[in-house]
């Protein structure tokens, strides 16, 4: 048992090697920082550099490794948010956009359905009232046509949407299978904008995930306050252009059918406008902060072709009318058209401030989210006080290590110096994993390591007693170091096996901090038997194999 | 001879069962009297488990927490606390405070526009005063968080039985659930007492503890084990005894590096995960006992089916019946 083969002593001493090389960059960790920071700039530059940005390269050797662990909002600060996306609203949409479509094809059987009118349904559900209820067999056939196959994995073989009657009123629901293919494009349709709008913004290293079914986390580390995030993300951005059909004071007045939205300007005035609208937001390309003619904020936009199309012989053929510019339900502007637009660029003006105008152009530029979000959680953290942690963790940590590595040297001696160089390989091994793996270091996350000095000692503690057993029975040291090692390793695997169950539990039922917690613990406990079990041994193994002690007193 | 601090004397022969009636009823006393206090003061808990807002506010001045009240009572916000916060890591001029707001209608975190609003209240009490930390959680999340806690408890000590069933024997498996359960209720027990706020991270303090006393625990059970087949004649009771005495010093010396990395966290660890630590600590010690006094009474009341020369003799027979 003390005599190693080459090959592993080999493995083992290369194993120490790498984690003391990979735990390296973290003592040095805002030059590091800057360093990986430079590269990524560069990169994304395609490859020109800046003065600086070469001088932040030089800091750190290129052919060190340079992961280093990653800081969670706890500790870094930042914004932490959970949304829930109100999938339901697109439901609503699906039917105002099958509404034409049903529209037209009951109009083509007038003579058996006689006339027809939409009622007011719940959310997912059209219902069209026919005047002739014996009609009604064809009427249901007619709307039969339109549906869809579903596009996904789990609804195979079943339709979009479920046709039924209710006396005189066709009733079209959409299936299940159909709403759950839509919320999924949904909430993928809204990860990707979120992704886009915090992509613009430009912070480091954004964290934006689905969590369950219609839920996102985003994770901004370095922003001011959620509030400001909330801002950015909570933003539907739905850009249209509509013709106005009128102005009034009256949000009742309007025939049915019309769409009245409030003046976002203007207290208590209400437009009445088309509801189909001449362009939406979908096509645009471009748009930037600019300054209108009165040199006050506002925000250029530029067409693709089609939408440049269709915007070029609306205002053609409408000069003299005015238009609404609505973005969220809210008529920002509504201009009247001096002339042909022609080339699909234009400015929306509104009472903007400077700020309003940038961020609605980055939302324009990202996109409309497809429906509205609910915040469910969100948490600031400030730079400092996630600062102040650190200091009190690694205090913490310093204090707890140095006590520690006292009290076995006072319990165990020279073996417990051993066992301390194991202790400190075993730390260094814990950050070079958490390094390599990119996991999230929190502030549970630090008092795990500092739990882990403690604990990780018991392997060691294990074997020494055993070792002090075998001795008191009379048998020879080398005997007796590698019995302590061979019985003791039953209650080191039992021990930590069932420590680990705890840990995987806790990470795949825990969220945000205490997942982190869970996976220092792992990596501890993989660390501390590996440090316990093979590098105390081969420190014992070569000191027993140099000094060839007669007698030994562990 | 070296010199070696020794905590615990080389050979021991504790009698850990002489008091059996008496630990095994304090045992049950102390998870009667958590339950009770459980039910009756209710647990403290955190925005995690209730919804709500807790906003964190550092100032160079006092806190007054009354001015901060006034400031905050006619905002019509709900239910408001406000509660100073003390750290021997605080400068002299850091003066720290936690204002925690009740849970909002509806599934919704609190608004901007209510942050805004309480920051600004507390802004005309105290110019200097700054919000280093703001934290929401909307009811609707929370009542999952609680239900996602208890799982996580209960799976962790379901994996752990199943886990020593296997590698053990069945009689093993429940005496260390028995005493999963027993640390578990005492340490939320001393929370409700004391009314320590209790949140997510106080789970996760929670099951550590599991893993610790099941550590515990299990060191002992594989040495039981080791001795059940060393020892075949001699009583369960004395094997149980031998066993606890040939591991105390381990279990003592493992015991203080814990303690020892722990009371480090405690004092210089900071006041945010304070709580945390305090669970662990806490958790720590009672888990020791429990592995001591708790999950060997209840091996011990079961008995283990030790395979005797009896068993043995009855094989044989059984074979030669069949030979017959």
């Amino acid at each position: 048992m003390l005599h190693f083969p080459v090959w592993k002593r080999v493995l083992i001493w290369g194993i120490c090697a790498l984690a003391i090389l990979y735990a390296a960059p973290n003592f040095f960790y805002s030059r590091v920082e800057s360093h990986n920071d430079a590269v990524a700039a560069i990169e994304k530059a395609g490859g020109t550099a800046t003065p600086e940005q070469t001088a932040a390269v030089g800091l750190w050797p290129e052919w060190l490794p340079s992961n280093i662990v990653n800081l969670g909002l706890d500790l870094r600060g930042g914004a932490h948010l959970l949304a829930e996306v109100r999938v339901e609203d697109v439901y609503a949409a699906r039917m105002d956009g099958l509404w034409p479509e049903v529209r037209d094809a009951l109009r083509g059987l007038r003579d058996q359905v006689g006339s027809i009118r939409r009622q007011t349904a719940p959310a997912g559900e059209l219902r069209v009232a026919i005047s002739r209820p014996e009609g009604m067999q064809a009427a249901l056939e007619a709307a039969r046509k339109l549906a869809q196959p579903v596009v996904s994995f789990t609804g195979m073989g079943q339709n979009d949407i479920e046709i039924s009657s209710q006396g005189d009123v066709l009733v079209i629901r959409l299936t299940d299978a159909e709403k759950t293919a839509m919320d999924s494009r949904t909430v993928q349709q809204s990860l990707e904008i979120i992704r886009r709008r915090v992509d613009e913004v430009g912070t480091r290293e954004p964290t934006i995930q689905r969590q369950g079914e219609d839920r996102i986390l985003i994770q901004v580390p370095g922003i001011g306050s959620a509030a400001e995030l909330k801002s950015l993300i909570g933003t539907t951005a739905k850009l249209t252009f509509h013709p106005v059909l009128g102005r009034t004071a009256d949000a009742q007045s309007s025939a049915s059918g019309d769409l009245v939205l409030p003046a976002a300007n203007e207290q208590g005035i209400f437009y009445v406008l088309d509801r189909s609208p001449v362009v939406t937001g979908e096509e645009l390309v471009d748009a930037q902060p600019s300054f209108d003619q009165n040199n006050r904020p506002a925000v250029s936009f530029r067409f693709n072709p089609s939408g440049a199309r269709a915007f070029g012989d609306y205002t053609a053929q409408n000069i003299g009318k005015p238009f609404a510019i609505v973005l969220d339900n809210e008529v920002i502007s509504a201009p009247v058209i001096q002339a042909h637009i022609a080339g699909g660029s234009g400015i929306i003006t509104g009472n903007f401030s400077v700020e309003e105008s940038t961020e609605l152009a980055v939302l324009l530029r990202a996109g409309a989210l497809p429906a509205e979000m609910t915040f469910l959680e969100e948490r600031t953290i400030g730079p400092e006080l996630g600062q102040d942690s650190i200091d009190a963790g690694r205090t913490a940590a310093i204090v707890g290590m140095v006590a520690v590595v006292a009290f076995m040297i006072a319990s165990y001696g020279w073996f417990g110096v051993l066992a301390n160089v194991a202790l400190a390989i075993n730390m260094l091994a814990i950050i070079a994993l958490l390094s390599v793996v990119g996991a999230t270091l929190t502030l549970p996350g630090i008092a795990g390591i500092v739990l882990t000095i403690g604990v990780a000692v018991d392997a060691n503690v294990l074997i020494y007693e055993r070792i002090r057993e075998e001795l008191r029975q009379g048998k020879q040291p080398g005997r007796a170091i590698e019995l302590g090692f061979e019985k003791a390793l039953s209650a080191i695997v039992d021990a930590n096996v069932t420590t680990f169950l705890v840990a995987l539990i806790m990470f795949l039922v825990g969220a945000g901090p205490v997942r982190g917690f869970a996976v220092t613990l792992t990596i501890g406990i993989f660390t501390s038997v590996f440090t316990a079990v093979y590098v105390t041994r081969i420190l014992i193994a070569t000191w027993f194999a140099w000094r060839r002690p007669r007698t030994i007193v562990v | 001879m070296a010199f070696r601090l020794k905590l615990c004397p080389e050979k021991t022969n504790i009698d850990f069962f002489w008091a059996a009636p008496v630990t095994f009823g304090f045992s049950i006393f102390l998870m009667a009297a958590s339950l009770v206090a459980w039910l009756a003061l209710g647990l403290n808990f955190g925005i995690d488990f209730r919804g709500g807002t807790t906003i964190r506010t550092e100032s160079t001045q006092t806190v007054d927490v009354a001015a901060y009240r006034a400031a905050l009572e006619g905002q019509e916000l709900g239910d408001i606390s406000i509660t100073e916060v003390f750290d021997p890591g605080f400068r002299a001029d850091q003066h720290v405070a936690m204002v925690r707001i009740g849970a909002q209608d509806g599934a919704q975190s609190i608004t901007p526009e209510q942050i805004a609003q309480v920051e600004e209240a507390l802004k005309t009490v105290d110019p200097s005063i700054t919000f280093p930390s703001v934290e929401s959680v909307g009811p609707k999340v929370s009542g999952e968080l609680i239900w996602s806690a208890i799982m996580a408890v209960a799976a962790a000590c379901a994996g752990i039985a199943v886990y020593i069933w296997l590698r053990f024997e069945w009689q093993f498996a429940l005496g260390s659930v028995a005493a999963l359960i027993h640390d578990v209720l005492v340490t939320i027990g001393v929370f409700a007492l004391f009314q320590i706020k209790f949140d997510l991270t106080t789970v996760a303090a929670l099951l550590t503890v599991l893993g610790y006393s099941i550590n515990d625990t299990v060191v002992v059970f594989d040495r039981l084990r080791e001795n059940l087949v060393k020892y075949k004649t001699m009583p369960l009771r004395d094997v149980m005894n031998l066993s606890v005495n040939e591991t105390l010093s381990r279990t003592i010396m493992t015991l203080m590096t814990t303690l020892i990395a722990l009371v480090s966290l405690l004092v210089f660890g900071g006041d945010v995960i304070r709580g945390f630590v305090f669970a662990i600590t806490f958790g720590v010690v009672i888990g020791t006992y429990s592995s001591i006094y708790m999950a060997k009474n209840i091996v011990l009341y079961l008995g283990v089916d030790r395979g005797g020369p009896k068993k043995d003799s009855k094989a044989g027979t059984q074979f030669a019946n069949i030979d017959a």
